[in-house]
Parts: structure tokens; C-alpha cells; sequence
């Protein structure tokens, strides 16, 4: 596995720096250690308008490694890891403010440093007639398709960096 | 007036009485004449349902949907401790152990139940099947004992079921099945939703429903439909249902 910005590397971990679209940034212990994705669950969580979490359902919490407490008022990208490049969500949020549904392949960060994969679906909540927040359905991936997106993610990495 | 009552036609035959039992008790209750019509199959309740033919209908969460976003249907109410969940099931003795050894070219069997087609081929995802590779050796029944009925002779290799028609088949069909995966989403079920003609009753409906079970009467209703009992279902509830459901289109 190959993450951005490697700064300190460990036995297993190692310290990995973060970049939001935004500009902002964050540092996060890495490992690479994966969760499958248990069989027949969807990981269902609601954000606001702002992508800050509003409802987690178990299969989330049991994914993500946090707690429910430790979910509800943070924002959605405390899942973001470091392989995902930031143009994949640059896309996601322009699609959804434009009230369309996005759907991709997704790494997430687990709160342990570990990674899970799921294939996302994002939909914006109208209520009459306006967004309201934004509700995010995540399904086991096919194998197949996470390798493609793996090396796809890769070389818009790459391309970021250039 | 007498309005048109319906139900999702994946109901398990053991229940339909249930269902006339509860229309009697309904009427009595409304004080309103109340037509119970079962349709034998999802298209011709569709077109009834085109041709605003219901008033009332106890509906599939897809069907529920369209109801609420197309026809101007209210949810009132969904069965207490029930979730519509698909399983993906093959025959006891097929070689395939897990959804990912499930190859393209086999062929699937299900019904035209809606919500459970749109989660077992979900289910399938991660073996890199979907409705378009599938489209081929896809074959439809009436019902849930014929999907078992054609993985049993061999006709089919996989099957979709709704869960509770899955339990409720024979003791020795289902041993002769075996369970690849089941879906465990919790919040997708059936509502009962009533139509813009009973629109100014929907409190009153909601209230006898959410009492069901404080007599004996009642309970025996109940327990005829095999409910346990009716809870609330609030209009943000449902929206969220939808948009799930969205998302899962």
C-alpha cells in the first residue's frame, strides 16, 4: 500500500498526512490491515448540508472503529484516507450540490488506521423542494472493480502531485 | 362510498385470510365499506394502481415510493419488528460456497417482487453480476415455493427470496436449500399507505391501527396477518426510506 506523504514510518504503521480539497489537512495513523465488508450489510449514514455526520447506522459504526458519540457532529471526511485523491471527492460534491446522486468506489480510514472498501452511493435529501443534507449508502464492492479504482486512484494521485 | 383496499402480492399465502380478517375488522371500525382485491401478481396491481384504482394498500417499500412521490399517498403505519430482507439461496447439494463463486451464466430465478429483485442483485455485486450480464438467464415466477420449486429440479442455479417467504416454505424444501447470503438493511419495509380519497380520514385510520392490539379482537387480527402489532411511521421516516432506496436504484 502506498499512501501520501509518509512521515514517520513504523513496524505496520506508519503516519500519513491527509489533504482536503479545501486546502486543509490532517494527520492520521495508516495501516494496512483491511475490514472485509460483512456479507448482506449496507453502511448507512446521513450529513447536513455541510457534510457533518447526522445519523450512523451499527454496520457504519462497526466499520469505521469510532463510536456513535464519537461520529455524530464530525465531518464526513474523518474517513478519508490518504490513497483516495482529492479530485475523486471534489466530483462527489459537485455532483451532489447539483442534487444528482454520485456513486464510486471508495478506501475508507478506519479509526485504528486500517482501511475498508465499499462501493458509496450519495443522494441529496429534498424536502420540499430544498437540500437538506445528504444521505450515503455503502454496499460491498466487487474485487474486480476496487483493483481497476486502485489503480485509477493511483494515477490521479500521481497526477496531483505533478 | 366503498373504497379498494390492496396488498403487496408478496404476501405468504398462509396470511391472506389474515388479510380478509382484517378488512372485516377495518370496515367495522371505519364505519366505511372497504373492497379487499389480492392480485395475483405485481403487474396487474401496477396497473390498478396506474389507473388510481386504491385507496388503500399495504405496499412493497418500492411500490411505497412511487405511491408517495407520484400518487399522493400518505404512509400511516408499518408492522412492528418487520424489514424486508432478500436472500440469495442455490440448492443444498451446488458446488458454490460463497457469492463470489457464483460465475456469469448461471441462471436466477426470483419473482417480480420489486425491492427483493433490487437487493439480491445487490447481493450479487460483489461477484461482478448485475441486472445486465444476468439479463439473459434471469427467469421470472408467480411465486416464492416456485423459486424454490426451480432450484430444486435443477432449472435454476440461484434464487432470490424474500426472507419471510423463504421461512415460511416446507420444512423439507428448505433443507434442500441452502442460504448464500442474506441482507440485514433493517430500515426497508412494507407501510401501510392510504390514498388522496381517504386523505381526510388518515388520523382516524392511523389511531384504530396504532390500537390494534389492546383487545382480544383486535390481537386475534393481529396475530391472524402475523403482526405483532402496527408502529408509526413518521413522514420523515419515510423520506429517509426512499432516499435509501434511491440510492440503492
Amino acid at each position: 500500500m502506498d499512501s501520501t506523504e509518509t512521515i514517520e514510518p513504523a513496524v505496520g504503521s506508519w503516519e500519513a498526512t491527509i489533504e482536503y480539497y479545501d486546502g486543509s489537512s490532517r494527520k492520521a495513523l495508516i495501516t494496512d490491515i483491511e475490514t472485509p465488508f460483512p456479507d448482506g450489510k449496507l453502511i448507512v449514514s446521513r450529513t447536513d448540508k455541510a457534510g457533518v455526520i447526522t445519523h450512523v447506522n451499527k454496520a457504519f459504526i462497526y466499520m469505521s472503529g469510532y463510536s456513535e458519540a464519537e461520529l455524530i457532529g464530525q465531518p464526513h471526511s474523518i474517513l478519508r484516507h490518504p490513497d483516495m485523491p482529492k479530485l475523486a471527492f471534489h466530483d462527489l460534491w459537485e455532483t451532489i450540490e447539483n442534487g444528482n446522486k454520485w456513486h464510486g468506489y471508495v478506501k475508507n480510514l478506519r479509526k485504528d488506521g486500517g482501511f475498508y472498501w465499499v462501493y458509496a452511493t450519495v443522494i441529496p435529501n429534498i424536502r420540499g423542494g430544498e437540500v437538506v443534507g445528504y444521505t450515503s449508502v455503502r454496499r460491498k464492492p466487487s474485487r474486480t472493480k476496487v483493483e481497476r479504482a486502485m489503480e485509477h486512484y493511483r494515477e490521479m494521485r500521481q497526477e496531483e502531485k505533478s | 362510498m366503498t373504497y379498494r383496499m390492496t396488498v403487496s402480492p408478496d404476501f405468504t399465502p398462509e396470511h391472506i385470510s389474515g388479510w380478509y380478517i382484517f378488512n372485516t375488522w377495518f370496515q367495522k371500525t371505519l364505519g366505511t365499506g372497504i373492497h379487499l382485491e389480492l392480485y395475483d401478481d405485481f403487474d396487474s396491481q401496477r396497473k390498478a394502481i396506474e389507473q388510481d384504482e386504491i385507496d388503500l394498500i399495504y405496499a412493497n417499500p418500492y411500490d411505497a415510493s412511487m405511491l408517495i412521490r407520484e400518487k399522493g399517498f400518505r404512509a400511516l403505519a408499518r408492522p412492528a419488528g418487520k424489514s424486508d430482507e432478500a436472500i440469495v439461496a442455490v440448492s443444498a447439494d451446488a458446488p458454490v460456497q460463497a457469492v463470489e463463486d457464483l460465475q456469469p451464466g448461471m441462471r436466477l430465478v426470483s419473482t417480480a417482487d420489486p425491492d427483493i429483485n433490487m437487493i439480491g442483485m445487490i447481493l450479487l455485486e460483489p461477484a461482478d453480476l448485475d441486472a445486465a450480464s444476468m439479463q439473459a438467464n434471469m427467469k421470472q415466477v408467480d411465486s416464492y415455493p416456485l423459486v424454490a420449486q426451480k432450484l430444486l429440479r435443477g432449472e435454476a442455479d440461484v434464487g432470490f427470496f424474500l426472507k419471510d417467504a423463504y421461512r415460511d416454505l416446507a420444512q423439507l424444501t428448505r433443507r434442500n436449500l441452502r442460504t448464500l447470503v442474506e441482507s440485514q438493511i433493517d430500515v426497508i419495509h412494507h407501510a401501510l399507505l392510504v390514498g388522496p380519497a381517504l386523505a381526510s380520514r388518515q388520523d382516524e385510520i392511523h389511531d384504530a391501527l396504532i390500537a390494534m392490539g389492546e383487545d382480544a379482537r383486535s390481537r386475534g387480527v393481529l396475530e391472524a396477518m402475523g403482526f405483532e402489532a402496527w408502529v408509526s411511521i413518521s413522514e420523515e421516516d419515510v423520506e429517509f426510506m426512499i432516499d435509501l432506496m434511491d440510492t440503492l436504484c
